[in-house]
């Protein structure tokens, strides 16, 4: 689960990570309040999306007076920001954070990451910090410095010492930097974060070091166990057909493709989207209705799959295990009770019960297409696309 | 031969009285699995299935001379219910649970890691379907019928398409010597290479199937070792062509991250390494019966 940068800010504040004042704000008033409660005279108005490259976007704007504060609000809220991590249909800025804009010297880069490779929390840092951190990754990979956190005992201040010295700081500034990146490692290990940047972490003129930008990315296995973190959950940041999957509990991932995709488990989820690639037909989406799907879940599923427009053909292929292929084949008979099917169906059982579930469907009396293989089921579905009209936009 | 499990493994069910853990130990003793007992804090002293239950891992280990676990449990005790099942001594631990924190398993590894070599348990999942050796045991979730006897070893990161590939193999008449699932999660127990290494000491398996899919550098790491070690020919296979990059695919796994990460690098990292990689994940039966008819000298039997 990714939150806003205020709200990472809020969490990485509470761990004695030090962060410039700020407030965030719903609308030009609330803006406007908010600076002359922060005070100061300059001021940034950052657009709050789940998504980077903000700057560049247009997405974070300088201002000097309360005019400008309340104008770049008003631009800003309401409009769907693009940036190069957005894609195309951009995201919804329903909230910006009003931030006293502090001079500064530096900027550097800090980041921690759970490194699947290492298992363990690893911890990067750059004295080039600001600009196109991945690129410097590439071109200079000497210019980024790493640390490997042992987790039996969480990092030691020995590294975060190494960190700031390798970073160019001077003693003054190191002191401030080991405690911000000791406290930020706290906050990533507590909260269960599995990515954690703050970029530009900068030096200020009085020699502090503190987090200009902050993003968060948490672990959802974990946020059973952190309510504060879970509290932040915006749903309007996603997807609003992986927002509606997520409250059913299932696995969704739009694309742009014509023929919609209901599977079990995610590895069979991404062959079956590949082989309908490969049979010549393009996916509309992933989906995993993962283990022990009920009838209530594939119907959903199904619900789900059809609400998009572009679908021309929908493909089910469960290979049960822990499913069943009859509580399978009841699911897609009820969903083709309640829901209006309008394109064809191709439905693909194989594994546990598979008998049944072929047997329910057959009596069903239902116009299905069945089919035994992956590879038939894929072409099928790809033929079936083809041979209907195209439907009037 | 098999490797980790056959019909002389005494298991521990760890959670076996909760509702899965009920249906799934039926399946395996029904499949001939030798279930010795089940733990469930507080059931200590009655039975289930016929079989005892007790309240620690230490005490179970004790009495049954258990020398493996499955755990059926709640992904918020699962990393706690792992480390227990090491430290009864247990020598391989199955975990099917989906949902452990990958903190939880950062620490369980670490835990591990304090055993020496010799003494680790090995740790297949979580979030997988389990291990089977057709016609000798299964430890896990899978329909069993699928399976084919065999001389194929399986290794899988997805369980549904790890059934796939099985019942592809039966239909060309192709059986499987071990199958296992080794789980979708960011941090695994095992990797691909875990258990290429037994696969190339067992005198019975004969060749190797490996499904990958995007994202993490096992795949990669595998086919750097087969290059070197193998023996026996490998055929791969690698999920996600279709995936679009940087998205998050069901599996926390599945993040395409860094370079070599995606599906069609990694299909080419296993052809540079000698893999033969099936087509599509149609083909894995085709593929499989390919490479085995190259070797007519140790043809596998129907």
């Amino acid at each position: 689960m990714d939150v806003h940068e205020y709200q990472a800010k809020e969490l990485l504040g509470s761990f004695g990570v030090p962060v410039p004042k700020g407030a965030v704000a719903f609308s030009p008033d609330q803006a406007v309040y908010a600076a002359t409660e922060l005070g100061g005279w300059n001021w940034a108005v950052k657009a709050q999306i789940h998504a980077g490259a903000r700057g560049k976007a247009g997405g974070i704007k300088l201002c000097k007076t309360y005019h400008e504060v309340r104008d770049a609000a008003a631009e800003l809220l309401g409009k769907r920001l693009v940036t190069i991590q957005t894609g195309p249909e951009g995201k919804p800025v329903q909230r910006v954070y009003i931030e006293v804009a502090e001079p500064f010297e530096r900027e550097l880069y800090l980041g921690y990451v759970l490194d699947r490779k290492a298992e363990r929390i690893r911890v990067i840092a750059s004295q080039r910090g600001g600009m196109e951190i991945e690129e410097i990754a590439k071109d200079e990979p000497e210019a980024i410095l790493q640390v490997v956190v042992e987790p039996a005992v969480g990092l030691q201040a020995f590294q975060a010492r190494e960190l700031a010295f390798q970073l160019g700081l001077s003693i003054k500034q190191a002191q401030s930097a080991v405690s911000t990146i000791m406290n930020a490692y706290r906050a990533f290990r507590d909260c269960d974060a599995t990515m954690l940047e703050i970029n530009p972490l900068v030096v200020s003129k009085d020699d502090r070091v503190l987090a200009l930008d902050a993003k968060m990315s948490f672990d959802d296995n974990a946020l059973f166990r952190r309510h504060n973190v879970a509290d932040m959950h915006d749903p309007s940041q996603q997807d609003p057909r992986e927002a509606q999957a997520a409250e059913h509990n299932l696995n969704y991932i739009g694309l742009d493709g014509e023929i919609g995709c209901i599977v079990n488990g995610a590895g069979l989820a991404m062959a079956t989207m590949d082989m309908i690639k490969h049979a010549g037909g393009t996916p509309a989406n992933f989906l995993d209705v993962g283990g022990g799907a009920s009838p209530e879940r594939i119907a959903t599923a199904l619900k789900l799959v059809l609400s998009d427009a572009k679908v021309k053909a929908v493909l089910v292929n469960i290979f049960a295990g822990i499913n069943r292929c009859d509580w399978v084949a009841k699911g897609v008979v009820q969903a083709c009770e309640t829901v209006d099917v309008k394109v064809p169906l191709i439905v693909r059982l194989a594994g546990t019960n598979v008998e049944e579930g072929r047997k329910i469907l057959a009596d069903s009396g239902l116009k299905l297409i069945t089919a035994e293989t992956l590879a038939e089921a894929a072409k099928k579905a790809v033929a079936a696309c083809q041979g209907k009209p195209k439907v009037a936009a | 031969m098999s490797i980790l499990i056959d019909e002389t493994t005494p298991v521990l069910i760890q959670g076996m009285t909760g509702d899965k853990g009920t249906f799934h130990a039926k399946e395996m003793i029904a499949y001939g699995t030798n279930v010795v007992g089940g733990v469930t804090p507080g059931k200590g002293g009655g039975t289930h299935l016929d079989r005892p239950l007790f309240n620690t891992m230490k005490e179970a280990v004790k009495e049954t001379g258990a020398t493996t676990s499955i755990t059926f449990v709640a992904p918020a005790f699962c990393a706690d219910a792992i480390m227990e099942a090491a430290d009864a001594g247990v020598r391989l631990i199955c975990s099917i649970t989906d949902g452990i924190p990958a903190q939880d398993m950062m620490r369980v590894k670490r835990y591990l890691m304090r055993y020496p070599k010799d003494r680790r348990p090995m740790m297949v999942g979580p979030n997988c379907a389990g291990i089977i050796s057709p016609g000798k045991a299964m430890l896990g979730i899978m329909p069993g019928h699928i399976y084919l006897q065999g001389k194929v070893g399986v290794i899988s990161r997805s369980g549904t398409l790890g059934y796939e590939a099985a019942s592809q193999m039966k239909a060309e008449g192709i059986g499987i010597s071990t199958s296992v699932g080794i789980g979708g999660d960011p941090i695994n127990g095992s990797s691909f290479l875990d258990h290429l290494v037994l696969f190339e000491e067992d005198p019975e398996t004969e060749a190797v199937l490996i499904i990958g899919e995007i994202g993490g550098p096992q795949e990669a790491e595998a086919s750097a070792w087969i290059k070197d070690n193998m023996s026996k020919p490998v055929i791969g296979f690698v999920a996600g062509l279709t995936a679009p990059k940087g998205r998050r695919m069901g599996h926390a796994g599945a993040i395409i991250s860094a370079a070599g990460d995606s599906a069609a690098e990694k299909a080419e990292i296993m052809k540079s390494c000698g893999l033969t990689v099936a087509p599509n994940p149609s083909e894995f039966g085709t593929t499989v019966a390919g490479v085995l008819a190259k070797r007519p000298e140790r043809r596998v039997s129907a």
